[in-house]
């Protein structure tokens, strides 16, 4: 306990410094920009302000400012969900639900102010745990070999196509497209440049930025145009933000119960905000006494789902910061990022940069309140930004990605290289196929090769040292189990009607 | 044998072509042996494993129990102008520095709406090139030409 909170002082010392502080600002004040925003997720946001973390003197900063931008997109996500009925990001989907129902009847105010609260209570629990559980977690992991590592790598990319959206299959395929196309450039023990073709920049590889704005950025804007839909916003008043005391009551529980959820499907691949929100959403309907009313304005349909979105946004740093594992789409890009500052991600960089570690813990929890400060009194602005239309906003996105990409190198080879992945990204749109997992194998490739490579080495070739050693062999039985029960038709079934409900 | 479902049909070939495409590529590398992995072992692995994964999308789109997906038609016009507009972005970029080249990126790219508007794409352009400059010339200090070559030289 006395370590606890040693380390969040020291924690807090850093993420307080004047710079820090300002760049957790701005890092929440964009999340909350492009949650507002449909067609512009998180994802592609940090991918497009990666390049500019790059001259940051310290690395510290630049994963504040990107961690500011995830987590404050959750918010944002919920705000729009619950005045205009459209989501700026998926995990806030079941906000509309009920959120927007209050809205019509005039408690708008209550709603976002129970969004707020719910997604501040949560941060806060889930800052305090990552603070928590985040050391004895990586005490585990200095204990693994190369073969504990590449099974966990095994476990962390099944479970992240068994808990996502979709056709596993094509998820798997995703996958392993992922990791071959992290292959390209220069294998780092024969000094062999793979799939290079002899263009000298690609044996360094391909910048992960460059594929993260083709797929999500330039993909995706391609896919939207062709919708044509044309936006319109009515707004309801926002009227009295504060709850009353009967309100107060009912959330109390389902924010609890919410952040309880949230956190912990947030630690599991795959998890992350958006399943965390949803399944919390279930089981306030399965448990309320009166679940016929959910869909009609029921405030805790509010408070679950949205302490489950921001904890698991926030839990999903656990894995990441102790394994160096990353679970969603946009831990990989948080792992390019460290990488991007020499800082390879795993369980040595709590005790290597102690800094680093807790200081980004910190500015999580600062972060958490500043959104609840800012949000609130600048909903109104939020609202504007909603009107301006997808037209002029998306050549604002291409120049944002073009001179990021540029600078990734200082050279326009990196702009060169998002088209074929804009071209791939948009394919898979229209192949329903999510580019998501594609990233995760991407990020993972080079280390997963390396891992395996020495295991085999190790054990000589006998690749039963992934069965005869215990830790690993539990977590490719995970794997296999996850693998096994997603296919039994009784469970493919209930998995299809769980993501139904998201589409409706 | 009926096709039910076209996008699983054609995302399966997509991954049997790229599955056998990296084994053939991995060819040139030496595969080694299980203790001792050479450059060419993990990619040919995982171009099997990519391929037989395809196969089975492949297999799964004339399955009964799969619903029935057709592919829809390729939005040419927004697909084309806004890579169109990427490109020239990179090409004009050293030769013609940053604000002609947004100029280009704007304009190009705003044609991929059906609801261009000249008027529209004419002040953010103006907008966005104050902006671009502001935020990445000025403000981070990128190593990038602002105005073309021949003006400055």
């Amino acid at each position: 306990m006395d370590g606890l909170i040693t380390n969040l002082s020291l924690g807090f010392s850093v993420a307080a410094t004047a710079t820090n502080l300002f760049y957790c600002f701005i890092g929440v004040l964009f999340g909350t920009l492009v949650g507002v925003l449909p067609g512009i997720g998180p994802l592609a946001t940090i991918a497009m302000l990666l390049p500019i973390t790059y001259k940051m003197t310290d690395p510290t900063t630049a994963l504040i400012l990107l961690a500011g931008i995830y987590y404050g997109a959750q918010y944002g996500g919920s705000t729009t969900a619950i005045l205009v009925k459209l989501p700026g990001e998926t995990s806030s989907v079941v906000t509309t639900l009920d959120g927007y129902q209050m809205a019509r009847v005039g408690r708008a105010g209550p709603a976002l102010a129970t969004a707020a609260i719910a997604s501040f209570f949560a941060g806060t629990v889930s800052t305090l745990a990552i603070a928590a559980f985040a050391p004895p977690l990586a005490e585990v992991a200095f204990k693994f070999g190369p073969a504990e590592y590449f099974s966990l790598m095994v476990l962390g990319l099944i479970a992240a196509v068994v808990l996502a959206q979709g056709s596993i299959v094509k998820a798997l395929a995703m996958v392993v497209l992922g990791l071959l196309l992290g292959m390209i450039g220069t294998d780092v023990n024969s000094g062999v440049a793979r799939f290079s073709f002899e263009i000298p920049e690609l044996t360094d590889g391909i910048e992960f930025a460059a594929v993260a704005m083709g797929m999500f950025g330039f993909g995706e804007i391609i896919a939207n145009l062709e919708q044509r839909d044309n936006r319109q916003v009515f707004t309801s008043k926002v009227g009295s933000l504060m709850p009353s005391k009967e309100d107060f009551r009912r959330i109390v529980a389902p924010i609890v119960r919410g952040t309880v959820l949230g956190g912990a499907l947030g630690i599991l691949p795959g998890g992350g905000s958006v399943l965390s929100a949803f399944s919390a959403y279930a089981i306030e309907k399965k448990i309320s006494k009166t679940p016929e009313k959910f869909g009609t304005g029921m405030i805790e349909g509010v408070a679950a789902p949205e302490a489950a979105n921001n904890a698991g946004a926030q839990t999903s740093f656990i894995p990441m910061l102790t394994l160096g594992i990353p679970t969603n789409a946009v831990m990989a890009l948080m792992v390019a990022g460290m990488m991007i500052h020499n800082i390879q991600p795993g369980p040595q960089v709590m005790t290597a940069n102690p800094k680093l570690f807790w200081g980004l813990i910190a500015s999580m929890w600062i972060g958490n309140l500043m959104l609840l400060v800012l949000n609130l009194p600048l909903v109104g602005l939020w609202i504007k930004l909603l009107t301006i239309p997808y037209r002029i906003l998306y050549p604002a996105i291409l120049m944002f990605c073009c001179i990021g990409a540029y600078s990734l190198n200082n050279s326009v080879f990196d702009i060169y290289m998002t088209i074929p992945f804009a071209i791939l990204g948009y394919v898979c749109v229209k192949l329903n196929c999510e580019p998501a997992p594609l990233l995760l194998g991407f990020v993972l490739g080079k280390l997963m090769e390396e891992y395996l490579r020495r295991a085999m080495t190790i054990s000589r070739g006998d690749p039963m040292v992934f069965v005869t050693r215990p830790l690993s062999a539990t977590m490719l039985a995970i794997a296999a189990v996850l693998l096994i029960i997603v296919f039994l038709p009784s469970v493919a079934k209930k998995r299809e009607e769980a993501f139904a409900e998201e589409e409706k | 044998m009926k096709l039910r479902n076209h996008q699983d049909f054609w995302s399966g070939m997509m991954f049997v072509v790229l599955g056998v495409l990296f084994m053939v590529l991995s060819r040139q590398y030496q595969f080694g042996t299980a203790a001792k992995m050479g450059p060419g072992y993990f990619p040919t692995v995982l171009g099997g494993i990519l391929t037989v994964l395809g196969l089975m999308i492949v297999a799964s789109a004339f399955a009964k129990s799969n619903p029935e997906a057709k592919l829809s038609p390729v939005g040419w016009r927004e697909l084309l102008l806004v890579l169109l507009g990427v490109l020239l972005f990179a090409i004009l970029l050293p030769k013609l520095g940053l604000i002609v080249s947004l100029w280009v990126l704007i304009f190009v790219s705003a044609l991929g709406s059906h609801e261009f508007n000249l008027k529209e794409t004419f002040l953010s352009a103006i907008v966005l090139s104050v902006l671009g400059w502001g935020v990445f010339a000025k403000g981070l200090e990128l190593q990038l030409a602002v105005w073309p070559k021949f003006l400055t030289q």
